[in-house]
Protein backbone atom coordinates (compact mmCIF):
# COMPACT_ATOMS: atom_id res chain seq x y z
CA UNK A 1 0.00 0.00 0.00
CA UNK A 2 2.90 2.18 1.15
CA UNK A 3 4.24 1.39 -1.89
CA UNK A 4 1.55 1.91 -3.92
CA UNK A 5 1.04 5.39 -2.40
CA UNK A 6 4.87 6.35 -3.21
CA UNK A 7 4.43 5.57 -7.00
CA UNK A 8 1.03 7.39 -7.23
CA UNK A 9 2.91 10.62 -5.93
CA UNK A 10 5.78 10.44 -7.57
CA UNK A 11 4.14 10.32 -10.89
CA UNK A 12 1.34 13.14 -10.54
CA UNK A 13 3.35 15.58 -8.49
CA UNK A 14 7.42 14.79 -8.81
CA UNK A 15 7.70 13.48 -11.77
CA UNK A 16 4.79 15.51 -13.73
CA UNK A 17 4.61 13.96 -16.91
CA UNK A 18 4.04 17.14 -18.81
CA UNK A 19 6.24 19.84 -16.72
CA UNK A 20 9.01 17.70 -15.91
CA UNK A 21 9.10 14.53 -19.21
CA UNK A 22 7.31 16.66 -21.70
CA UNK A 23 4.78 14.44 -22.90
CA UNK A 24 1.80 15.27 -24.26
CA UNK A 25 2.62 18.73 -24.71
CA UNK A 26 0.62 19.26 -27.55
CA UNK A 27 -2.79 19.07 -26.25
CA UNK A 28 -1.28 20.71 -22.96
CA UNK A 29 -0.52 23.82 -25.14
CA UNK A 30 -3.36 22.89 -27.87
CA UNK A 31 -6.57 22.77 -25.55
CA UNK A 32 -5.56 25.13 -22.70
CA UNK A 33 -7.72 27.75 -23.95
CA UNK A 34 -10.53 27.79 -21.20
CA UNK A 35 -10.70 25.71 -18.25
CA UNK A 36 -14.23 23.68 -19.07
CA UNK A 37 -12.16 22.23 -22.39
CA UNK A 38 -9.24 21.22 -20.43
CA UNK A 39 -10.60 19.68 -17.48
CA UNK A 40 -12.44 17.90 -20.14
CA UNK A 41 -9.66 16.74 -22.15
CA UNK A 42 -7.73 15.57 -18.92
CA UNK A 43 -10.41 13.74 -17.75
CA UNK A 44 -10.80 11.62 -20.99
CA UNK A 45 -7.13 11.41 -20.61
CA UNK A 46 -7.57 9.99 -17.32
CA UNK A 47 -9.51 7.36 -18.60
CA UNK A 48 -7.75 6.42 -21.54
CA UNK A 49 -4.32 6.15 -19.74
CA UNK A 50 -5.71 4.03 -16.83
CA UNK A 51 -7.70 1.46 -18.99
CA UNK A 52 -4.42 1.27 -21.48
CA UNK A 53 -1.89 0.48 -18.52
CA UNK A 54 -4.12 -2.30 -17.72
CA UNK A 55 -4.41 -3.46 -20.98
CA UNK A 56 -0.52 -3.58 -22.39
CA UNK A 57 -0.07 -5.03 -18.80
CA UNK A 58 -2.03 -7.81 -19.35
CA UNK A 59 -0.73 -8.26 -22.86
CA UNK A 60 3.50 -8.24 -22.08
CA UNK A 61 2.68 -10.48 -18.80
CA UNK A 62 0.41 -13.54 -20.41
CA UNK A 63 1.05 -12.67 -24.28
CA UNK A 64 4.66 -11.26 -25.08
CA UNK A 65 6.53 -12.51 -21.55
CA UNK A 66 5.74 -16.53 -22.30
CA UNK A 67 6.35 -16.35 -25.80
CA UNK A 68 9.65 -13.97 -25.15
CA UNK A 69 8.30 -11.35 -28.13
CA UNK A 70 9.20 -8.97 -25.61
CA UNK A 71 11.50 -6.92 -28.10
CA UNK A 72 8.04 -6.21 -30.04
CA UNK A 73 6.68 -4.13 -27.27
CA UNK A 74 6.51 -1.16 -28.70
CA UNK A 75 4.86 -2.31 -32.23
CA UNK A 76 2.15 -4.06 -30.14
CA UNK A 77 1.62 -1.12 -27.31
CA UNK A 78 0.88 1.02 -30.59
CA UNK A 79 -1.45 -0.83 -32.32
CA UNK A 80 -2.96 -2.00 -29.11
CA UNK A 81 -3.51 1.73 -27.49
CA UNK A 82 -4.51 2.98 -31.33
CA UNK A 83 -7.47 -0.12 -31.36
CA UNK A 84 -8.14 1.08 -27.54
CA UNK A 85 -9.38 4.00 -27.99
CA UNK A 86 -11.49 3.58 -30.74
CA UNK A 87 -12.89 0.40 -28.69
CA UNK A 88 -13.35 3.19 -25.72
CA UNK A 89 -14.99 5.63 -28.57
CA UNK A 90 -17.41 3.18 -29.65
CA UNK A 91 -18.64 1.42 -26.17
CA UNK A 92 -19.25 4.79 -24.81
CA UNK A 93 -20.98 6.24 -27.57
CA UNK A 94 -23.25 2.92 -26.79
CA UNK A 95 -23.42 2.24 -23.43
CA UNK A 96 -22.47 5.50 -21.91
CA UNK A 97 -23.88 8.47 -24.03
CA UNK A 98 -23.66 10.79 -21.57
CA UNK A 99 -19.89 10.32 -20.26
CA UNK A 100 -19.38 10.30 -24.24
CA UNK A 101 -20.69 13.72 -24.57
CA UNK A 102 -18.68 14.70 -22.34
CA UNK A 103 -15.76 13.35 -23.56
CA UNK A 104 -16.38 12.00 -26.92
CA UNK A 105 -14.79 14.71 -28.88
CA UNK A 106 -11.34 14.55 -26.89
CA UNK A 107 -10.67 10.66 -27.49
CA UNK A 108 -10.06 11.28 -30.95
CA UNK A 109 -6.93 13.50 -30.38
CA UNK A 110 -5.64 10.91 -27.57
CA UNK A 111 -5.05 7.96 -29.42
CA UNK A 112 -1.61 8.20 -29.75
CA UNK A 113 -0.65 11.07 -27.42
CA UNK A 114 2.72 10.35 -26.57
CA UNK A 115 1.57 10.16 -22.87
CA UNK A 116 -0.11 7.07 -23.00
CA UNK A 117 2.45 5.26 -25.09
CA UNK A 118 4.96 6.64 -22.20
CA UNK A 119 3.33 5.30 -19.86
CA UNK A 120 3.21 1.78 -21.20
CA UNK A 121 6.40 2.31 -21.62
CA UNK A 122 7.50 3.01 -17.76
CA UNK A 123 5.71 0.43 -16.44
CA UNK A 124 7.36 -2.46 -18.78
CA UNK A 125 11.01 -0.19 -17.65
CA UNK A 126 10.08 0.13 -14.16
CA UNK A 127 9.06 -3.53 -13.59
CA UNK A 128 5.75 -2.42 -12.01
CA UNK A 129 3.14 -5.41 -11.57
CA UNK A 130 -0.17 -4.94 -13.35
CA UNK A 131 -1.72 -3.53 -10.17
CA UNK A 132 1.23 -0.63 -10.01
CA UNK A 133 0.89 -0.07 -13.53
CA UNK A 134 -2.38 0.77 -13.38
CA UNK A 135 -1.84 3.10 -10.42
CA UNK A 136 0.90 4.53 -11.96
CA UNK A 137 -1.20 5.13 -14.99
CA UNK A 138 -3.69 6.58 -12.79
CA UNK A 139 -1.55 8.96 -11.18
CA UNK A 140 0.65 10.22 -14.42
CA UNK A 141 -3.01 11.09 -15.98
CA UNK A 142 -3.71 12.76 -12.46
CA UNK A 143 -0.61 15.27 -12.99
CA UNK A 144 -1.77 15.95 -16.43
CA UNK A 145 -5.17 16.80 -15.47
CA UNK A 146 -3.99 19.26 -12.64
CA UNK A 147 -1.32 20.54 -15.00
CA UNK A 148 -3.47 21.70 -18.14
CA UNK A 149 -6.60 22.94 -15.64
CA UNK A 150 -3.92 25.26 -14.01
CA UNK A 151 -2.31 26.08 -16.85
CA UNK A 152 -6.00 26.87 -18.34
CA UNK A 153 -6.50 28.68 -15.40
CA UNK A 154 -3.68 31.20 -15.90
CA UNK A 155 -4.38 31.66 -19.56
CA UNK A 156 -7.88 32.76 -19.06
CA UNK A 157 -6.46 35.55 -16.98
CA UNK A 158 -3.21 36.28 -19.16
CA UNK A 159 -5.86 36.93 -21.80
CA UNK A 160 -6.46 40.28 -20.44
CA UNK A 161 -2.71 41.13 -19.84
CA UNK A 162 -0.57 43.24 -21.68
CA UNK A 163 2.33 41.44 -22.85
CA UNK A 164 4.82 42.07 -25.31
CA UNK A 165 4.10 41.49 -28.74
CA UNK A 166 6.33 38.94 -29.90
CA UNK A 167 5.79 36.60 -26.77
CA UNK A 168 1.95 36.07 -27.88
CA UNK A 169 0.50 32.76 -28.29
CA UNK A 170 2.87 30.15 -27.39
CA UNK A 171 5.72 31.91 -26.45
CA UNK A 172 3.97 33.21 -23.45
CA UNK A 173 2.31 29.79 -22.62
CA UNK A 174 5.63 28.11 -22.96
CA UNK A 175 7.61 30.85 -20.34
CA UNK A 176 4.49 30.06 -17.97
CA UNK A 177 4.84 26.20 -18.17
CA UNK A 178 8.52 27.02 -17.36
CA UNK A 179 7.54 28.91 -14.21
CA UNK A 180 5.14 25.84 -13.24
CA UNK A 181 7.71 23.65 -13.23
CA UNK A 182 10.22 25.46 -10.83
CA UNK A 183 6.63 25.32 -8.95
CA UNK A 184 6.32 21.49 -9.54
CA UNK A 185 9.97 21.22 -8.10
CA UNK A 186 8.92 21.97 -4.59
CA UNK A 187 7.16 18.56 -4.70
CA UNK A 188 10.17 16.57 -5.29
CA UNK A 189 10.93 16.89 -1.39
CA UNK A 190 7.86 14.57 -0.81
CA UNK A 191 9.45 11.43 -1.47
CA UNK B 1 18.24 24.08 -57.92
CA UNK B 2 17.53 20.29 -58.48
CA UNK B 3 14.44 18.61 -56.89
CA UNK B 4 16.67 16.77 -54.94
CA UNK B 5 18.78 19.30 -53.27
CA UNK B 6 15.19 21.19 -53.33
CA UNK B 7 13.83 18.68 -51.02
CA UNK B 8 17.07 19.02 -48.60
CA UNK B 9 16.52 22.94 -48.47
CA UNK B 10 12.98 22.54 -48.14
CA UNK B 11 13.41 20.44 -44.91
CA UNK B 12 16.21 22.06 -43.43
CA UNK B 13 15.60 25.85 -44.02
CA UNK B 14 11.96 26.47 -44.99
CA UNK B 15 9.81 24.15 -43.53
CA UNK B 16 11.68 23.40 -40.45
CA UNK B 17 9.83 20.66 -38.48
CA UNK B 18 11.04 22.51 -35.20
CA UNK B 19 10.94 25.88 -36.33
CA UNK B 20 8.57 26.30 -38.75
CA UNK B 21 6.02 23.83 -38.39
CA UNK B 22 6.57 23.09 -34.87
CA UNK B 23 5.82 19.41 -34.76
CA UNK B 24 7.33 16.79 -32.38
CA UNK B 25 8.30 19.32 -29.73
CA UNK B 26 7.69 16.48 -26.62
CA UNK B 27 11.75 15.12 -27.60
CA UNK B 28 12.67 18.52 -28.20
CA UNK B 29 12.18 19.87 -24.96
CA UNK B 30 13.08 16.68 -23.28
CA UNK B 31 16.28 15.28 -24.49
CA UNK B 32 18.11 18.44 -25.03
CA UNK B 33 19.61 19.36 -22.11
CA UNK B 34 23.09 18.79 -24.00
CA UNK B 35 24.21 19.42 -27.50
CA UNK B 36 25.39 15.75 -28.14
CA UNK B 37 22.06 14.05 -26.96
CA UNK B 38 20.45 16.50 -29.89
CA UNK B 39 22.47 15.47 -32.45
CA UNK B 40 22.42 11.66 -30.67
CA UNK B 41 18.37 11.99 -31.14
CA UNK B 42 18.11 13.92 -34.09
CA UNK B 43 20.28 11.48 -35.69
CA UNK B 44 18.49 8.15 -34.45
CA UNK B 45 15.06 10.68 -35.81
CA UNK B 46 16.61 10.73 -38.94
CA UNK B 47 17.28 7.10 -39.30
CA UNK B 48 14.01 5.96 -38.49
CA UNK B 49 12.09 9.04 -40.63
CA UNK B 50 14.56 7.71 -43.67
CA UNK B 51 13.45 4.27 -43.87
CA UNK B 52 9.81 4.44 -42.75
CA UNK B 53 9.85 7.11 -45.87
CA UNK B 54 11.62 5.02 -48.35
CA UNK B 55 9.14 1.81 -47.70
CA UNK B 56 6.45 3.76 -47.25
CA UNK B 57 6.96 5.46 -50.71
CA UNK B 58 7.74 1.80 -52.26
CA UNK B 59 4.55 0.54 -50.84
CA UNK B 60 2.53 3.11 -51.28
CA UNK B 61 0.68 1.70 -54.89
CA UNK B 62 0.12 -1.31 -52.04
CA UNK B 63 -1.27 -0.02 -49.10
CA UNK B 64 -5.01 0.51 -49.23
CA UNK B 65 -5.84 3.67 -48.39
CA UNK B 66 -8.76 3.06 -45.69
CA UNK B 67 -5.74 1.28 -43.36
CA UNK B 68 -3.03 3.39 -44.53
CA UNK B 69 -2.47 5.00 -40.94
CA UNK B 70 -2.49 1.59 -39.14
CA UNK B 71 0.24 0.43 -41.44
CA UNK B 72 2.56 3.55 -41.52
CA UNK B 73 2.63 2.91 -37.54
CA UNK B 74 3.58 -0.74 -38.00
CA UNK B 75 6.68 0.73 -39.98
CA UNK B 76 7.70 3.18 -38.21
CA UNK B 77 7.52 1.15 -35.19
CA UNK B 78 9.33 -1.49 -36.71
CA UNK B 79 12.37 1.25 -37.91
CA UNK B 80 12.21 2.36 -34.71
CA UNK B 81 12.57 -0.76 -32.84
CA UNK B 82 15.75 -2.02 -34.81
CA UNK B 83 17.31 2.08 -33.96
CA UNK B 84 16.39 1.14 -30.37
CA UNK B 85 18.53 -1.92 -30.82
CA UNK B 86 21.58 -0.77 -32.82
CA UNK B 87 21.73 2.17 -30.44
CA UNK B 88 21.39 -0.04 -27.69
CA UNK B 89 24.36 -2.41 -29.10
CA UNK B 90 27.04 0.44 -30.45
CA UNK B 91 26.41 3.86 -28.35
CA UNK B 92 24.98 2.22 -24.80
CA UNK B 93 25.91 5.53 -23.08
CA UNK B 94 23.64 7.52 -25.41
CA UNK B 95 21.04 4.73 -25.25
CA UNK B 96 21.10 5.42 -21.69
CA UNK B 97 20.69 9.28 -21.72
CA UNK B 98 17.81 8.97 -23.97
CA UNK B 99 15.94 6.38 -22.24
CA UNK B 100 12.26 6.28 -23.04
CA UNK B 101 12.36 8.98 -25.74
CA UNK B 102 13.59 6.25 -28.60
CA UNK B 103 10.81 4.21 -28.21
CA UNK B 104 8.52 7.31 -27.95
CA UNK B 105 10.17 8.36 -31.76
CA UNK B 106 7.17 6.07 -33.11
CA UNK B 107 4.95 8.82 -32.27
CA UNK B 108 6.94 11.51 -33.47
CA UNK B 109 4.28 14.08 -35.07
CA UNK B 110 7.24 14.97 -38.11
CA UNK B 111 7.42 11.33 -38.93
CA UNK B 112 3.76 10.19 -39.30
CA UNK B 113 3.45 13.80 -40.75
CA UNK B 114 6.09 12.89 -43.90
CA UNK B 115 4.58 9.40 -44.49
CA UNK B 116 1.27 11.07 -44.56
CA UNK B 117 1.75 14.30 -45.86
CA UNK B 118 4.90 13.10 -48.62
CA UNK B 119 6.28 9.55 -48.86
CA UNK B 120 2.66 8.39 -49.58
CA UNK B 121 2.34 10.28 -52.52
CA UNK B 122 5.81 10.56 -54.10
CA UNK B 123 8.27 8.17 -55.70
CA UNK B 124 11.01 6.93 -53.49
CA UNK B 125 14.45 8.94 -54.16
CA UNK B 126 12.16 12.21 -53.84
CA UNK B 127 11.24 10.59 -50.33
CA UNK B 128 14.41 9.67 -49.54
CA UNK B 129 15.81 13.42 -49.94
CA UNK B 130 12.54 14.19 -48.05
CA UNK B 131 13.28 12.39 -44.99
CA UNK B 132 17.09 13.58 -45.16
CA UNK B 133 15.99 16.87 -45.05
CA UNK B 134 13.31 17.17 -42.83
CA UNK B 135 15.67 14.85 -40.56
CA UNK B 136 18.57 17.37 -40.72
CA UNK B 137 16.27 20.32 -40.01
CA UNK B 138 15.42 18.43 -37.06
CA UNK B 139 19.01 17.19 -36.05
CA UNK B 140 19.99 21.15 -36.30
CA UNK B 141 17.26 22.46 -34.24
CA UNK B 142 17.48 20.08 -31.59
CA UNK B 143 21.94 20.46 -31.72
CA UNK B 144 21.19 24.73 -31.71
CA UNK B 145 18.53 24.02 -28.21
CA UNK B 146 20.67 21.86 -26.84
CA UNK B 147 23.67 24.00 -27.00
CA UNK B 148 22.07 27.13 -25.77
CA UNK B 149 20.98 25.42 -22.68
CA UNK B 150 24.58 23.91 -22.45
CA UNK B 151 26.28 27.26 -22.45
CA UNK B 152 23.68 28.42 -19.87
CA UNK B 153 23.21 26.36 -18.17
CA UNK B 154 26.80 24.55 -17.45
CA UNK B 155 29.08 26.77 -19.91
CA UNK B 156 29.76 23.91 -21.71
CA UNK B 157 29.36 23.18 -25.19
CA UNK B 158 29.39 19.24 -26.36
CA UNK B 159 31.01 18.35 -22.92
CA UNK B 160 33.61 21.15 -23.74
CA UNK B 161 34.28 24.03 -21.39
CA UNK B 162 33.77 27.33 -23.12
CA UNK B 163 32.61 29.76 -20.56
CA UNK B 164 35.69 30.22 -17.71
CA UNK B 165 35.31 29.81 -13.87
CA UNK B 166 34.29 33.37 -13.60
CA UNK B 167 30.94 32.40 -15.21
CA UNK B 168 27.95 30.50 -12.78
CA UNK B 169 26.01 28.36 -14.27
CA UNK B 170 22.46 28.73 -14.47
CA UNK B 171 21.94 25.14 -13.34
CA UNK B 172 17.62 24.99 -13.77
CA UNK B 173 18.85 25.67 -17.59
CA UNK B 174 19.72 21.91 -17.95
CA UNK B 175 16.71 20.93 -15.80
CA UNK B 176 13.20 20.80 -17.27
CA UNK B 177 11.77 24.24 -16.83
CA UNK B 178 14.63 25.77 -19.00
CA UNK B 179 13.71 23.71 -21.78
CA UNK B 180 10.54 25.45 -21.69
CA UNK B 181 11.80 28.68 -21.30
CA UNK B 182 14.49 28.58 -24.46
CA UNK B 183 11.90 27.39 -26.48
CA UNK B 184 9.60 30.16 -25.29
CA UNK B 185 12.03 32.53 -26.06
CA UNK B 186 13.11 31.41 -29.24
CA UNK B 187 9.56 32.24 -30.21
CA UNK B 188 9.55 35.01 -29.06
CA UNK B 189 12.38 36.03 -31.23
CA UNK B 190 11.34 34.21 -34.17
CA UNK B 191 7.97 36.52 -33.85
CA UNK B 192 9.63 39.52 -33.16
CA UNK B 193 11.67 39.04 -36.73
CA UNK B 194 8.86 38.43 -38.56
CA UNK B 195 6.60 41.42 -37.13
CA UNK B 196 9.44 43.56 -38.06
CA UNK B 197 9.32 42.47 -41.47
CA UNK B 198 5.28 42.87 -41.49
CA UNK B 199 4.69 39.49 -41.90
CA UNK B 200 3.29 37.84 -38.41
CA UNK B 201 3.64 34.58 -37.89
CA UNK B 202 0.99 32.22 -38.07
CA UNK B 203 1.00 30.29 -34.65
CA UNK B 204 0.87 26.92 -35.12
CA UNK B 205 2.04 25.37 -31.96
CA UNK B 206 -0.04 22.47 -30.41
CA UNK B 207 -2.78 23.21 -33.34
CA UNK B 208 -4.39 19.91 -33.94
CA UNK B 209 -3.75 19.34 -29.68
CA UNK B 210 -2.99 16.01 -30.19
CA UNK B 211 -0.74 13.17 -32.10
CA UNK B 212 -0.54 13.68 -35.85
CA UNK B 213 -1.22 9.78 -35.96
CA UNK B 214 -4.64 10.29 -34.14
CA UNK B 215 -5.94 12.90 -36.60
CA UNK B 216 -5.26 11.30 -39.97
CA UNK B 217 -7.17 14.05 -41.63
CA UNK B 218 -8.33 17.07 -39.98
CA UNK B 219 -6.03 20.08 -39.02
CA UNK B 220 -2.54 19.24 -39.41
CA UNK B 221 -3.09 17.38 -42.28
CA UNK B 222 -4.14 20.41 -43.72
CA UNK B 223 -1.61 22.29 -43.24
CA UNK B 224 0.97 19.50 -44.88
CA UNK B 225 -1.27 20.16 -47.69
CA UNK B 226 -1.25 23.51 -47.95
CA UNK B 227 2.74 22.78 -48.57
CA UNK B 228 4.10 22.36 -52.21
CA UNK B 229 4.17 18.72 -52.07
CA UNK B 230 0.52 18.02 -53.29
CA UNK B 231 1.06 20.75 -56.18
CA UNK B 232 3.94 18.58 -57.21
CA UNK B 233 2.29 15.36 -57.49
CA UNK B 234 -0.53 17.28 -59.56
CA UNK B 235 2.21 18.86 -61.77
CA UNK B 236 3.34 15.17 -62.05
CA UNK B 237 -0.06 13.46 -63.02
Amino acid sequence: MKELLIIAIGSAMVNNVVLSQFLGLCPFIGVSKKVDTAAGMGGAVCFVITIASLCTGLIYKFILTPLHFEYLQTIVFILVIAALVQFIEMFLKKMIPSLYRALGVYLPLITTNCAVLGVALTNVQKEYDILQGVVNGLATAIGFLIAIVIMAGIREKTEYNDIPKAFEGSAIVLVTAGLMAIAFFGFSGLI
Amino acid sequence: MGKYTERLYNGIIKENPTFVLVLGMCPTLAVTTSAINGVGMGLSTTAVLVMSNMLISMLRKIIPDSVRMPAFIVVVASFVTIVQFLLQGFVPSLYDSLGLYIPLIVVNCIILGRAESYASKNPVGLSIFDGIGMGLGFTLALTLIGMVREIIGAGQIFGFQILGDWYTPITIFVLAPGALFVLGFMTAIQNAIANKKGKPRKDTFGECGAGCASCGNASCKGRFLTTEATTEKKEEN
